[in-house]
């Protein structure tokens, strides 16, 4: 059984699924020029049927002039919605991203989520007016490895056509191996009888996938191009009870004022926050954490190839692991985990100095390659599984040769954080705000994906009943779906690097023992590749 | 649950002022003055939970003062601050009524399912209920009238309790689609006087209080249009009934002091079917809800043993 755990840990295979790094990129980009902004929400072009609204809650002075400064330049102050002005949102979104938008998608596209009344809070511009991605363009670094259960979602959301128009690339196999030489294995998506293992899309593709998807519905979206500011919860008694207007109103009902950084306002009955591994939301709510960061960086790029990759490569080094994921066309995504040290060494080397290293690596730099299992293995561990899986007859392969960068290198810390709760009254964390793991195993966004389409669906079965959405007993219904999901996965990543952060004699015979234990166990190794493919279900118990 | 609460605090005080009257529930006490609806909310019985018995006690509330008024009058106030002081965690989910929210969703599940079948309504919409007119008798703080607001339905609430009323008013309030609720502090009984007709009715876990079952039906009869619809939820007289609300609630887990509810008053699904029909209504469905101890959720199943829910109609004229 420690053996299956310690292959399980192995399993998730290296994608670089960098959820994590957007919301400072978002950020980034929220600081170009506004007027971008309000240029594009009111060309013909604009994915959402946005309206601008003033901040109907706070009613200063600040909030006037913070709206009128809005509405300069560009903004065509008639194009303002006013109507429903007395009536609160149902969610407010903190965070557009793949993770906030997958939960607005599946809401607008649900019969009974769809009449919802949504603001989505993020200045990122792209939510005004969506990326316009050329096939040809390179493709960017930032990809995401997505799990069937993934693409079952944006399928069922009916985003997942959108994702097909760009470029991505499914791959059913997956090499892996380490640089001792002892062990490989690979897994093979016959062996789960299933079509492919994942696909690798890159993130603006999912991202703007959504948005189109968004766009096909009549949904009553408003963005706030802006950034949150404070949250406010008033107890019912701090209200007086002779104030009678509208806000006070709302006070009294225990929904939360939200006021952004331009000074606009909003009252909603629930926030979602889905801004990121440094989630506002989760800070203002005062929600505790539990997390470290390791000591270890990974750099991602773009790598071009002589011909086509269509297969997972992940080959672990003595200071971390490299990945090389398919992204379609001749390139390939790399995501190498190593000390600081190295990874700023290697972020400033020349490139062509930068593809050898990668070619090293992922060839027979640090060790040999593993032995082919093709003569010997067949009979070793036949008593412990009794079918062989397919794949256990593939011999080791050498990944294709890399031929030219085709990005930046971008370095970033690894790190892993959980949030203690999920929800709280009329407060839910989704996706990186609730649990942010290191990019090795890509599961970072699917687990993400997992956390929207499941408020999604709880929600609609909330509205079913005729529940206050931002009721935590409804609420609690997605935390106690989620989080035992999140959190295993989290251990299995937890422990999967940890055991690959010592280089001991011993225990690398012991890691290599349980590579070719999981590629002879065939229920073993299937049940890593449910796991591995989205399916809740820990391989241990195949 | 709430219900169960308050009759232990009941129970205590009582015990206090007056320890040869055994059980003074005052929402039985309005049963005893001739008012037909209980006081409390349109709360769940849990399995365990002891149905309070009929009392002769006065009520403690105003406008239904009863013969025996002197007895309670110090009563009264200990009950108000009772009810006052748990009356802000009446909607807290996380709170006392905790249970109540857990059940909930469950029989709003049956509601929505069976009126949306009578009523040729559309289940694949938000507000299915758009159109009908509903009275939730027995409304307490309004658990069950908000999300029958939510969903569409132009909701009357009563309760005999005025507290409750104010409550369910307060929270109501907060929210636009559920401040159209029309909470009333009266009884089935003058709504009838009074010629009100609803296309459906809603008294959960409320009939198990009433002094006269029947009397009372008659009166969510009168209240239902022809063709219109009637649901009730109630404990069954059961053994596995007796063995949680009785044996579990009083003799283990002492809940409430033992001999506090009488297994007697109970209805079983044959007899409430039966009471019915004499006011001309036909049970159509029945429903029983079992609780997952494991999960803490209750789901719909065909066990009526204990907890049980009747969706029944009244023919059309004609």
């Amino acid at each position: 059984m420690y053996v299956g755990g310690l292959e399980k840990n192995r399993l998730p295979l290296p994608p670089p699924e960098l959820a994590s790094l957007s919301p400072s990129l978002l950020r980034a980009a929220a600081r170009m020029n506004r007027l971008v902004v309000r240029r594009t929400l009111y060309s013909n072009h604009h994915p959402l049927k946005c309206s601008w609204k003033r901040g109907f809650c706070s009613g200063g002075e600040a909030a006037a002039a913070a709206a009128s400064s809005a509405s300069s330049g560009q903004l065509n102050l008639e194009d303002r919605t006013f109507a429903g002005d007395d009536q609160p949102y149902d969610l407010a979104i903190v965070g557009g991203g793949m993770v906030g938008m997958a939960l607005a998608c599946s809401l607008a596209t649900k019969p009974l989520t769809k009449h919802l009344k949504v603001a989505i809070i993020d200045s990122n511009p792209t939510l005004a007016n969506k990326l316009s991605i050329k096939r040809e363009d390179p493709p960017d670094p930032r990809v995401s490895t997505v799990t069937p259960a993934t693409i079952s979602y944006f399928q069922d959301a009916g985003a997942w056509q959108y994702v097909q128009q760009h470029r991505h690339a499914f791959f059913d196999k997956m090499q892996v191996w380490d640089y001792t030489g002892l062990g490989y294995t690979t897994y093979d998506a016959r062996d789960v009888n299933k079509d492919v293992l994942g696909c690798v899309v890159e993130n603006r593709v999912l991202h703007s996938s959504l948005l189109s998807r968004i766009e096909d519905t009549d949904v009553q979206k408003t963005i706030y191009p802006s950034r949150l500011a404070s949250m406010i919860r008033y107890p019912s008694s701090s209200v007086k009870a002779d104030d009678n207007t509208w806000e006070a109103s709302y006070m009294k009902a225990g929904l939360v004022k939200l006021e952004m950084s331009d000074g606009s306002s909003l009252c909603t009955k629930l926030v979602v926050g889905a801004d990121g591994a440094k989630s506002q939301v989760r800070n203002l709510a005062g929600f505790k954490t539990t997390g470290w960061n390791y000591s270890q960086n990974a750099i991602i790029c773009t790598v071009e190839h002589s011909v086509a990759n269509h297969t997972a490569w992940q080959r672990f080094l003595p200071d971390g692991p490299i990945a090389l994921l398919p992204i379609g066309d001749n390139f390939s995504n790399i995501v190498w985990t190593m000390s600081p040290k190295q990874a700023s060494d290697l972020t400033v080397m020349n490139e062509d100095e930068f593809v050898k290293a990668v070619n090293q690596a992922m060839d027979n730099g640090y060790g040999p390659h593993p032995k082919s299992n093709f003569s010997n293995g067949s009979n070793k561990f036949s008593f412990l599984g009794g079918n062989l899986t397919m794949s256990t007859n593939e011999s080791f392969e050498v990944p294709p040769k890399v031929v030219k960068l085709a990005s930046k290198r971008a370095a970033f810390p690894l790190s892993l954080m959980h949030a203690n709760d999920y929800v709280a009254k009329r407060i839910v964390l989704i996706g990186d705000a609730a649990h942010a793991v290191h990019p090795l195993a890509g599961q970072g966004v699917n687990l993400g994906f997992g956390d929207a389409f499941t408020l999604s669906r709880i929600i609609g079965e909330g509205v079913a009943v005729g529940t206050d959405i931002g009721e935590v007993s409804l609420l609690r219904k997605y935390e106690a779906e989620r989080k035992p999901a999140n959190i295993a996965m989290m251990a299995v990543l937890d422990g999967f690097q940890k055991i690959y952060s010592v280089d001991f004699g011993p225990l690398n015979v012991l890691r290599a023992a349980a590579f070719h234990a999981a590629n002879y166990i065939s229920p073993l190794k299937r049940g890593i590749i449910s796991y591995a493919s989205g399916e809740q279900r820990l391989p241990i118990f195949p | 649950m709430a219900a169960k609460l308050l009759s232990r605090l009941r129970q205590l005080d009582t015990r206090l002022i007056s320890p040869q009257h055994q059980r003074p529930f005052f929402r039985n006490a309005r049963l005893f003055s001739g008012q037909q609806i209980p006081s409390s909310d349109s709360h769940p019985s849990l399995p365990p939970t002891p149905t309070p018995t009929p009392t002769p006690l006065p009520p403690p509330t105003a406008g239904s003062a009863g013969e025996k008024r002197q007895r309670t009058s110090s009563l009264k106030d200990h009950e108000l601050a009772k009810f006052a002081a748990i009356s802000d965690t009446w909607w807290d989910s996380e709170g006392p009524f905790k249970p109540l929210h857990a059940m909930n969703p469950t029989r709003l599940a049956f509601i929505r399912s069976t009126l949306c079948r009578h009523f040729s309504k559309d289940p694949n919409v938000p507000k299915p209920f758009e159109g009908l007119e509903i009275v939730d008798v027995g409304c307490g703080g309004g658990i069950l009238s908000e999300p029958l607001a939510r969903l569409g339905a132009t909701v009357t609430g009563v309760d005999a309790v005025e507290k409750n009323i104010k409550i369910a008013h307060l929270h109501a309030d907060l929210d636009p689609t559920t401040s159209t609720i029309d909470y009333v502090c009266t009884t089935a009984e003058k709504l009838v006087e009074e010629g009100r007709q609803f296309d459906a009715v809603m008294s959960l876990e409320v009939i198990e209080h009433v002094a006269d079952p029947a009397e009372f039906c008659k009166s969510l009869a009168a209240l239902t249009r022809p063709g219109g619809a009637v649901v009730i939820s109630t404990i069954n007289r059961s053994i596995r009934a007796y063995a949680a609300a009785i044996v579990a609630a009083e003799y283990i887990l002492h809940w409430l002091p033992r001999g506090t509810h009488q297994w007697s008053s109970f209805l079983t699904p044959e007899e409430l079917v039966m009471i019915l029909k004499r006011s001309s209504i036909d049970v159509e469905e029945m429903a029983g809800f079992v609780l997952n101890p494991l999960t803490g959720k209750w789901l719909l199943s065909d066990d009526v043993s204990v907890n049980f829910i009747a969706f029944a109609t009244k023919k059309a004229e004609g």
